[in-house]
């Protein structure tokens, strides 16, 4: 590619936190969802591990909040190219929501969906071990509703479509199943180190 | 406890599939989505104190839907590269070229670039046209409401829209701050309704768009309902999904663009 004439950019720092193509969004988080928020109360929340399980089940608010507490803090990054450092989510280690449902040997991925029928594809290597929550703090509040609050799927390693806001479930699958952004054009796994943006990257 | 309050979804929903704005009607091609193409600007229009549009001719452009955005990439000496999304503001039927309404963003390395330093015959590079969400194909009566920059991707179908001379109902509602700031301004028809939020003519009222607005809009709906499309700001974004809602638009059936 050639330079662009007259183009510096920002003057810049070398931030070894920032994968390729990214900028720093600073104190700004910008709200991205194709849908209407929804009014979605607590009470009325639900998450659900079903599938490719020996036992589904289905998680309550109050019997999510008694699960073990696990805290994220890092950085995040979108693939419309911001990315944020150093945040704070609160909730629990998915690891504490599928270890109990026993998932079946041949399970290789997962469906993650959401209360407004938004859906998102996963390895399920991507969300095991530590690697993945579900969250309902963010910083030292609860999570605001446009940012997926109550609860939302926190998935840090990749691109922050694939932590599905206003989270409802997983289903676990023998086979990759593409999700909403995923039929529309993205990447079905969306690295941000590997910059897997679109289907073809 | 004996009563249980309705949740709003089954917490045993049947197959997760994406329940929101019909999924998955436009497929976008993988090859184009992840190519990068070289483009020349060409012309330059002003269009507001703070907007400008950029015309591009991008020979092997393969096309687009009204309302798909693209991502552009901008390369320094020192190899740094910027890149940002774009919705295209062209109609799908102007064969090579692409253009593009951007605001002069305080502090916006690409928007800075283009308002202050670029001039035809720079070049740039493009990828797209990405995602099949928030296009319009021309087939379903679209409700259109945006805000600012906003109305760039809706734009894109109202000039559809005429130049395909199509007879599907089609409504655009376009909020600004002023007069001055509203851009297209020479290009709106019977179809557009202004709404200015600080300062407006002599006799018109100034304010946010309101909820009795937005239900005269919806009024006497076509056969089959209204896709609505909603682009702005993410303020503008949530007050106009909530008024559509509120004014007995479907959930489902409103695709939101949203701008940080």
């Amino acid at each position: 590619m050639n330079v662009t004439r007259g183009f510096a950019g920002r003057p810049r720092v070398r931030n070894d936190g920032l994968p390729p193509g990214q900028y720093d969004a600073g104190d700004d988080w910008p709200v991205l969802s194709a849908e209407v928020t929804p009014e979605l109360a607590p009470a009325q929340w639900t998450f659900t591990v079903d599938g490719l399980v020996a036992e589904p089940r289905t998680w309550s608010w109050d019997e999510a909040h008694a699960l073990p507490p696990s805290a994220y803090e890092g950085d995040i990054h979108c693939v419309t190219s911001w990315s944020k450092f150093g945040v704070r989510f609160g909730g629990v280690s998915l690891d504490a929501f599928l270890g109990p449902v026993r998932p079946a040997a041949e399970t290789t991925h997962a469906l993650a969906y959401s209360h407004t029928g938004y859906t998102t594809n996963l390895p399920l290597a991507d969300l095991t071990g530590g690697r993945a929550w579900i969250v309902w703090e963010y910083g030292d509040g609860p999570l605001p509703a446009e940012h997926g609050g109550p609860a939302r799927l926190l998935v840090p390693h990749l691109y922050f479509w694939k932590s599905a806001k206003w989270i409802a479930g997983i289903r676990l699958l023998d086979h990759d199943e593409p999700g909403f952004w995923e039929q529309n054009g993205y990447h079905h796994r969306g690295n941000p180190w590997e910059e897997q943006r679109y289907s073809g990257d | 406890m004996t009563e249980t309050p309705t949740p709003p979804f089954p917490p045993t929903a049947p197959a997760p599939s994406t329940r929101f704005a019909v999924p998955g009607r436009i497929a976008v091609s993988d090859r184009t989505a992840a190519t990068w193409q070289r483009a020349t600007l060409t012309e330059v229009r002003r269009e507001t104190p703070h907007a400008s549009t950029f015309r591009f001719a991008v020979p092997r452009w393969e096309g687009h839907l009204p309302g798909q955005h693209l991502m552009l990439r901008l390369r320094a000496q020192d190899g740094y590269v910027a890149q940002r999304h774009y919705s295209i503001a062209s109609p799908p039927d102007d064969t090579g070229h692409v253009e593009l309404t951007l605001d002069h963003v305080d502090g916006g390395e690409v928007s800075g670039w283009f308002h202050t330093v670029a001039k035809p015959g720079d070049e740039v590079e493009l990828r797209g046209p990405l995602s099949g969400f928030f296009a319009w194909p021309g087939d379903r009566p679209a409700l259109l409401l945006g805000a600012g920059s906003g109305v760039v991707p809706l734009m894109s179908m109202v000039r559809h829209h005429r130049a395909r001379k199509l007879s599907v109902p089609l409504r655009l509602l376009v909020s600004a701050r002023g007069p001055e700031e509203l851009i297209y301004a020479s290009e709106y028809g019977p179809e557009t309704t202004t709404v200015f939020t600080r300062s407006a003519p002599p006799g018109t009222p100034v304010g946010r768009v309101s909820a009795a607005r937005v239900e005269r809009l919806l009024a006497d709906p076509p056969e089959g309902g209204w896709e609505a499309y909603v682009c702005g700001s993410n303020g503008f974004a949530e007050h106009a999904s909530r008024l559509l809602v509120g004014a007995g638009q479907p959930v489902d059936r409103i695709r939101i663009e949203r701008f940080g």
